[in-house]
């Protein structure tokens, strides 16, 4: 891998370095110091401009005395959880399905996979219509002649998530089916003769021999979707905007709103810098689970 | 069916070991499974049906109907008003700059990120310097911090070189926030090459950018390719980073759509809405159903060691 050792230091392949100021830049400058930069400014009073006076955790407790960022902390939690389970569920289903050696294979996985390629905001778009209690799902429904037939998630602050859920889940279990899709086609084909001769059920297969052998697969999933969930903005923006009321507000639209158009950026860094803990608390078992073991080795 | 399903079923057990083909295409197993499948392509279909039967229809037919039957009398009124009249705010030119602003910030920053990334993937691959892996840790980490606690130190960044609010403020975070994942991406591309070729290479005299002129990047077609789909799709679909660092004149068309549909002036137009949401994912559509099989590798690649 390395290019002849000579002994000159800091000159020593010097194109490369020159080439990768980009990276190095974007990695220190952007990344690490942007981050420690909002660290930082969440421990100051700073309102319209980011100003050096420190108010200690000040910040942290309001933002978690607000009523709003409760609501926030809520519903992701509600469409977190929800959706980590039922895309891990479903797009397992849905792979296991696509890999039975069934004819239109290709046709099926395009149509499940499309959703994908298409942005938060249409995707948010397009189910706030469905969705919609006048004209949409409801209505048809009534029109069907189950008169007291009622799902509006766009007007109940108590189903509001739900319904965000419901457009998420349109939008991202293609994701997952591929992934797992790709795993299931890494399995050997001797696992499935060796489990066809003992007599094995289908499901019994799946559940006791096909899953344990994805593991990595899942924990990558795993990884991807809670990565997606919390950065969950642009949905909730087209979809419901946070309302009715604040019933549907999540946490990086609280920073975004704090930040960009109440003018407290005080707060929206204190709930930016909750946001990035939660990543790490989330990151750092998985990181040490898959790289801590290896480096051992 | 149901006297013959349990008997065909046995058959299909007892032959299937021996490898000779099934014969039974209308098993219980069969029904269950396309069928279900079919079930699932309907509910994923559905919205995609609605949008464009909506966006057909006139409003009275959508006052008087319900969003599911096809419209009676097919108008393109809507599609033409989406595209040039709708308002945001008071511009009433339609979506049709949207378009245009999101193809000024689109070309620029593929090129832009696909070539910075490229290089350092190139760079991290065959020409490793003392911490190179440090800085290519602090990126890939990077790619899992929410963009959130990044927004503002980069809204001062921008401000500082005199970029904030222009089309090339937004191609430089396009660039910034692409290069993990791109520069992920063509690290285990060119890792995975073969070494005799590089080392052939620097016997043979050549440098730095000869090799990657002259061998990488003729081999490297088809990571380019789906890097470029990966970049097209994601910097298209963009919202967050549009609605932050660039003006209205400027909003690319994913946060055009959304002031146009979400305006609360005005009576809600729901056939120009769709119209607009459909011309807002016509670029991502195209390039999904064109794309296909790399499209499913790009993101597979992105997700396996992501």
């Amino acid at each position: 891998m390395d290019s002849a050792k000579r002994p000159n230091g800091l000159f020593r392949n010097k194109s490369a370095k020159i080439a990768s100021i980009p990276m190095i830049l974007t990695a220190l400058v952007v990344f690490f110091g942007g981050t420690a930069w909002t660290v930082f400014y969440s421990f100051t009073g700073s309102r319209l401009l980011p100003k050096v006076k420190f108010v200690g955790f000040d910040q942290y407790e309001r933002l978690w005395s607000s009523h709003r960022w409760m609501i926030s902390i809520e519903n992701l939690a509600i469409y977190g959880i929800c959706s980590l389970v039922l895309t891990m569920v479903l797009g397992f289903t849905l792979a296991a399905l696509l890999d039975r050696k069934i004819r239109f294979e290709n046709t099926f996985r395009t149509i499940i996979l499309y959703p994908f390629a298409l942005s938060f905001v249409v995707t948010g778009l397009a189910w706030q219509w469905i969705l919609n209690p006048d004209f949409g799902v409801q209505a048809v429904v009534r029109a069907w002649g189950w008169e007291s037939f009622s799902f509006d998630p766009m007007n109940n602050p108590d189903i509001v998530i739900y319904g965000i859920l419901i457009a998420g889940m349109w939008q991202g279990t293609g994701l997952v089916m591929v992934i797992m899709l790709a795993g299931l086609r890494g399995i050997d084909e001797d696992i499935w003769k060796a489990t066809r001769v003992d007599g094995i059920g289908l499901v019994k297969t799946y559940v006791q021999v096909i899953v344990p052998m994805m593991r990595p697969v899942f924990v990558t999933a795993l990884v991807i979707i809670s990565s997606g969930i919390i950065k969950l903005y642009d949905l909730v923006v087209a979809q419901t905007n946070g309302g009715p009321g604040i019933s549907s507000e999540v946490p990086a639209k609280y920073v975004i709103d704090y930040m960009f158009k109440a003018q407290n950026l005080g707060q929206g860094f204190a709930a930016s810098t909750m946001m990035m803990v939660s990543v790490v608390i989330i990151l750092v078992p998985w990181a040490y689970l898959e790289f801590g073991g290896k480096k051992r080795d | 069916m149901t006297d013959t399903s349990p008997l065909s079923a046995g058959t299909a057990a007892m032959t299937g070991p021996r490898g000779a083909k099934p014969k039974t295409r209308l098993s219980r197993r069969n029904i269950f499974l396309y069928g279900t499948l079919l079930l699932i392509s309907v509910y994923y279909l559905l919205p995609l049906y609605v949008m464009v039967v909506t966006s057909l229809k006139g409003m009275p037919e959508i006052r008087m109907g319900n969003i599911f039957s096809p419209p009676v009398e097919v108008t393109f009124q809507p599609w033409v008003k989406a595209w040039s009249e709708a308002c945001t705010g008071i511009n009433c030119d339609g979506l049709s700059r949207g378009f245009g602003n999101s193809v000024r910030i689109l070309i620029p920053s593929v090129a832009l990120s696909i070539t910075i990334a490229s290089i350092n993937g190139y760079a991290l691959a065959n020409w490793r310097f003392k911490g190179s892996e440090v800085f290519f840790t602090i990126l890939i980490i990077g790619a899992f911090i929410p963009y959130q606690t990044m927004l503002y130190p980069i809204v001062i960044l921008l401000r500082e070189i005199g970029l904030m609010g222009s089309v090339w403020g937004l191609v430089l975070v396009h660039t910034v926030f692409g290069m993990p994942i791109l520069t992920l991406l063509f690290r285990n591309y060119f890792t995975s090459m073969p070494e005799e070729l590089f080392k052939a290479a620097r016997v043979d005299g050549a440098g730095f950018w000869g090799i990657y002129f002259r061998i990488m990047l003729p081999m490297s077609l088809p990571i380019f390719v789906v890097a470029m789909i990966l970049q097209v799709t994601g910097i298209w679909n963009d919202f967050l980073f549009g609605v932050i660092y660039t003006k209205p004149a400027t909003y690319p068309m994913t946060v055009q759509l959304n002031n146009i549909v979400n305006s609360v002036q005005g009576v809600k137009e729901y056939n120009v809405n769709m119209a607009a949401t459909l011309l807002t994912s016509l670029v991502p559509l195209v390039i999904y159903f064109v794309s296909g099989k790399l499209f499913v590798r790009g993101i597979a690649a992105g997700a396996v060691k992501g």
